[in-house]
């Protein structure tokens, strides 16, 4: 490994043996610089000597036996620590990590485009560095078999961070797990470890040594079409042993179209066998497609249905591959479970997303309500959320949501915000219509404003839906909207004032958002706006268009007919609708005629306020003044008159008594005249 | 109806004529375009009322409202009108000059006769006198007859700067019109505040009247009404011997029973309003 390495990079060859000679040069020169090894070693050979390095003690002591002992114990310390060079003795604590790229200049810009290397680009805490595999000032030829790089010691070194358990494993996205025991066990690692062949692939002979790539990479050793390049370079001739399989020569040719050696032998477990995809998942169905079989701990139904799997987007991953930590040496390969399947190992993002939401601080407190990876997206029949029969699917993530969200159910209960309602709301909502009735999956639902794995509080500044992120929620699909608020003044906390600024849903609510054209919408949104402007508000409903809104009709000009819906500026400011030059224009929307007086027209106007409308003050008073002048004397006028009215009816009343009973009277007289004869 | 009713049974059944057919027909004209014109348009005075949307809603919308009102105030031009040309075609026939229609004795301007009946009338209501011996005109009927003069200019004029507010301000400034609103509102409510209050007691309510005085509909009314009524009228007709002339047959009783129907709705718009304004702006008022 190490031999091609060093022929694979003849400039660093170059290099070091310029180096080497340089050091000769100056060891033959004497002590002209202060930095020779000895000079070095004169403090670092102390056993006790510390320094710091990031503010951490650390032992700075140089075993000069092994130093020596190592490649590059002929070479003066400053060739790698180079930042000492010419430094006064004792030199600062402060010293910069050796430079190795220097005469391993190849290697390097190897291992900065490998995985390695971009993750410690990245700063990630877990990648490692040169020192990390080979050491620091100890480090060993590659054919001594105690260099940690040597063919033997591979697997050991690669395994301090990708054995099962490690930080690494955990943590990254590595898709494959058990990677050393199946490695230990496969015929590769038995070679190697058991009957010590050195030739025997380690995990550099495929992954390469500095160059680890993931196999979607096309550079990578391990990608799809390099993997046959990969192993025939110690199985040569191999296709010739796969002529019922394939035809050789397409192997390297159509490596796309034909099996690559992985889809058999599986990476890390490759044996002399023939190897059936999922056949991992055999064994494990061998007694868990049973329907009676449940668990000894707890009862539960530990059966399997197989068709589940078949359609699942897991299908191609392992049962193991979830289930960690199987061991295949045993009769029960699954005894050694001891974790719950963790989704992280592979959707390692996502998990971190969940982690922090107010879902994964649940589980972390261990709260029985918290709901994991398993309560939205199921166990063994997962699915896309591109597939309609997901629970993830948009048209079905309200019902999802709702089972826990729903009014009385168990998120609902706890939730004290002020949303009522959420999933009946929304339901009735323009997105929730949008969603249910015209079956539009790209229309907002739950996790379009609250995310998927991050749903966190309102009040949480991370939060998607905080004020100061929900025009930026909102603007991923009204992005033409986001525009226009941003540039308007309800977006400049500048003019605030510390006022608290409107966004999205303080004006179209929550969940109950109505389409913005519906009598509803337009009638409400001036409350709206009257829950801040208040004065202004009220006053607007003293004038015709405040009035004819009230008897709840839309025709007349509405806050935002005039002022601009999301565009609003202030009135002063030349954007604005009603600026002296838009002014006229705005009122021509409803009234063609407009002219400049018309715009003078007061829509704001009150007939309280004597200082600023004058003449409105004084006209309503001076009506009101008439007003009461008129009530008053015709009021006294009908009072006084009154007592004298009824005087008169009752004379009159007693007048029509005496008449009528005279007239009675005389009827009665005629009467019995005229019928007196008749009855007889 | 009428035969039940004691008081006409007297012997001679015919009535004073005291109101023109035209006359007549001008008021109902009023009546219904000033109950359209009120109900219209307070519904934007007190739209913040409930009554007010409801309303509204039965006028058909806003629109509709407001073309109600519209079309109400051309009527009540168009009775002004008339009337203005009857006054010209009665100087011409029954006058013979504007001097013996103004300044006569069935003159409707105020007069020396009406400041001291003002003077009476005080003094009888508080029974320091007898009644006044009214007129053909008394000057409460008088004030109501100039209140729709003084109406007319102050609320249509107003009411056509509103009407048409693109043409008005090329003259006027744009704050105007809200001075207009204002004038047109609060004279509106003057008018229907005086009309459906002490108009109704004073011609219709009056106790002795009580409960419709039908005068104003039939044209009509007893001769022994007018005796105790209007004294000096009486007096002055017989005097001048053409009582006899300006009697009449009174209505048919399914004539006199549809138009108290159409009387009694008026008036019941009237107080309903009355009512409703009360309560807009004592109870509601924001």
């Amino acid at each position: 490994m190490h031999k091609r390495m060093s022929t694979r990079g003849p400039g660093g060859r170059t290099i070091r043996l310029v180096a080497l000679f340089l050091g000769a040069l100056g060891a033959f020169a004497g002590s002209v610089r202060a930095q020779e090894a000895e000079e070095c070693l004169a403090c670092h050979s102390d056993r006790d000597l510390t320094g710091t390095r990031k503010g951490k003690t650390i032992s700075v002591f140089v075993d000069q036996k092994k130093f020596a002992a190592s490649v590059h114990g002929s070479l003066a310390c400053v060739t790698c620590h180079a930042d000492l060079a010419g430094k006064e003795l004792p030199h600062d604590e402060d010293v910069k990590p050796a430079v190795c790229a220097d005469c391993h200049d190849e290697v390097a810009k190897h291992q900065a485009r490998s995985l390695h290397g971009t993750a410690a680009a990245r700063g990630d805490a877990l990648a490692p560095r040169c020192p990390t595999c080979h050491g620091t000032h100890a480090i060993l030829p590659v054919k001594n078999p105690k260099s940690p790089v040597s063919p033997l010691q591979v697997p050991f070194t690669c395994g301090r961070c990708h054995s099962e358990g490690s930080p690494v494993q955990r943590e990254r996205a590595i898709h494959q797990d058990h990677i050393i025991e199946n490695y230990t066990e496969s015929i590769h690692g038995e070679g190697l470890l058991k009957k010590g062949l050195i030739v025997s692939a380690t995990c550099a002979s495929c992954h390469t040594a500095h160059m680890q790539l993931p196999h979607t990479d096309p550079a990578s050793s391990i990608a799809r079409k390099n993997i046959a390049a990969t192993c025939t370079k110690c199985h040569a001739q191999i296709e010739t042993v796969h002529r019922k399989v394939i035809k050789g020569e397409l192997w390297e040719r159509e490596a796309h179209v034909l099996p690559a050696c992985v889809d058999c032998h599986q990476p890390h477990k490759a044996r002399k066998v023939f190897y059936d995809q999922g056949m991992s998942d055999k064994d494990c169905l061998r007694c868990h497609s049973r329907k009676d079989l449940v668990s000894s701990k707890n009862g539960r139904s530990l059966y399997v249905a197989q068709e589940h799997l078949g359609e699942s987007r897991h299908v191609r991953v392992a049962c193991s591959q979830c289930h960690a930590g199987v061991n295949v040496a045993k009769e029960r390969p699954c005894e050694t479970i001891t974790q719950p399947v963790d989704c992280a190992s592979c959707h390692a993002e996502v998990a971190q997303q969940y982690q922090k939401s107010t879902h994964g601080q649940l589980i972390a407190r261990q709260d029985p309500n918290g709901p994991t990876c398993k309560e939205c997206h199921g166990t063994h029949r997962i699915f896309g959320k591109f597939q309609p029969q997901s629970p993830t699917f948009p048209t079905n993530i309200p019902t999802l949501c709702a089972r826990c969200h729903r009014e009385g159910e168990k998120a609902a209960v706890r939730y004290t915000g002020d949303q009522t309602n959420i999933v009946q709301h929304y339901n009735e909502s323009i997105h929730g219509q949008g969603l249910t009735k015209s079956g539009l999956t790209v229309t907002a639902m739950c996790t379009n404003c609250h995310t998927a794995h991050g749903v966190l509080p309102r009040k949480d500044p991370a939060s998607s839906i905080n004020p100061a992120n929900v025009p930026k929620t909102c603007g991923t699909c009204h992005h033409g909207i986001e525009e226009q608020f941003r540039q308007s003044i309800h977006a400049d906390s500048s003019k605030a004032g510390g006022k608290q600024l409107p966004v999205c849903d303080d004006c179209h609510s929550a969940h109950s958002i109505r389409r913005a054209d519906e009598t509803g919408f337009k009638l409400t949104i001036m409350t709206q706006c009257g829950r801040c402007h208040e004065e202004i508000a009220r006053t607007y409903f003293d004038t015709y268009h405040g009035k004819v809104s009230q008897l709840g009709y839309t025709g007349t000009a509405k806050c935002y007919d005039c002022h601009g819906a999301h565009d609003i500026q202030a009135v002063g400011d030349p954007r604005s609708h009603l600026s002296r030059e838009n002014v006229v224009a705005t009122c021509q929307k409803c009234h063609p005629g407009a002219n400049r007086r018309f715009a003078g027209y007061l829509t704001h106007a009150t007939h309280h306020d004597p200082q600023k409308y004058p003449w409105l003050f004084w006209t309503f008073w001076g009506m009101t003044g008439l007003l009461v002048v008129t009530f008053v004397i015709g009021g006294i006028h009908t009072l006084l008159w009154l007592p004298r009215a009824l005087q008169m009816r009752r004379a009159r009343r007693k007048r029509e008594q005496e008449r009528a009973s005279e007239e009675h009277t005389a009827s009665t007289e005629t009467a019995d005249g005229e019928h007196g004869p008749a009855q007889e | 109806m009428v035969s039940m009713d004691p008081h006409k049974n007297s012997t001679d059944e015919r009535q004073y004529v005291r109101f023109s057919r035209l006359n007549r027909l001008l008021h109902a004209g009023m009546i219904v375009s000033f109950i359209s014109l009120a109900l219209t348009g307070m519904t934007l005075k007190f739209s913040y009322t409930g009554w007010a949307a409801f309303l509204s809603r039965l006028f058909g919308g806003y629109q509709s409202a407001g073309f109600i009102h519209r079309l109400a105030a051309v009527v009540m031009v168009a009775v002004f009108i008339t009337h203005v040309v009857d006054l010209f075609r009665r100087k011409k026939r029954e006058y013979g000059s504007w001097k013996a229609l103004l300044f006569g004795p069935d003159t409707m301007l105020m007069n020396k006769k009406d400041l001291h009946d003002v003077r009476d009338s005080f003094k009888w209501f508080l029974g320091m006198g007898p009644r006044p011996q009214y007129g053909r005109w008394t000057y409460w009927e008088k004030f109501d007859y100039f209140a729709v003069f003084w109406g007319m200019v102050v609320i249509g004029s107003t009411g056509l700067t509103l009407w048409f507010p693109e043409f008005f301000t090329l003259v006027f400034p744009g704050w105007a019109l809200n001075v207009a609103t204002i004038i047109h509102s609060d004279e509106a409510l003057l008018a229907t505040g005086f009309i459906f209050t002490v108009h109704f007691f004073n011609t219709h309510l009056r106790p002795e009247k009580f409960p419709m005085d039908m005068v104003i509909f039939t044209g009509r009314m007893d001769v022994e009404e007018l005796k105790e009524d209007k004294p000096e009228e009486y007096e002055k007709e017989v005097a001048a011997g053409t009582l006899e002339s300006r009697l009449a047959e009174p209505y048919p009783a399914i004539v006199i029973r549809a138009i108290r129907v159409f009387a009694w709705i008026a008036l019941g718009i009237g107080f309903s309003i009355v009512v409703w304004i009360i309560y807009a702006m004592v109870f509601a008022y924001r």
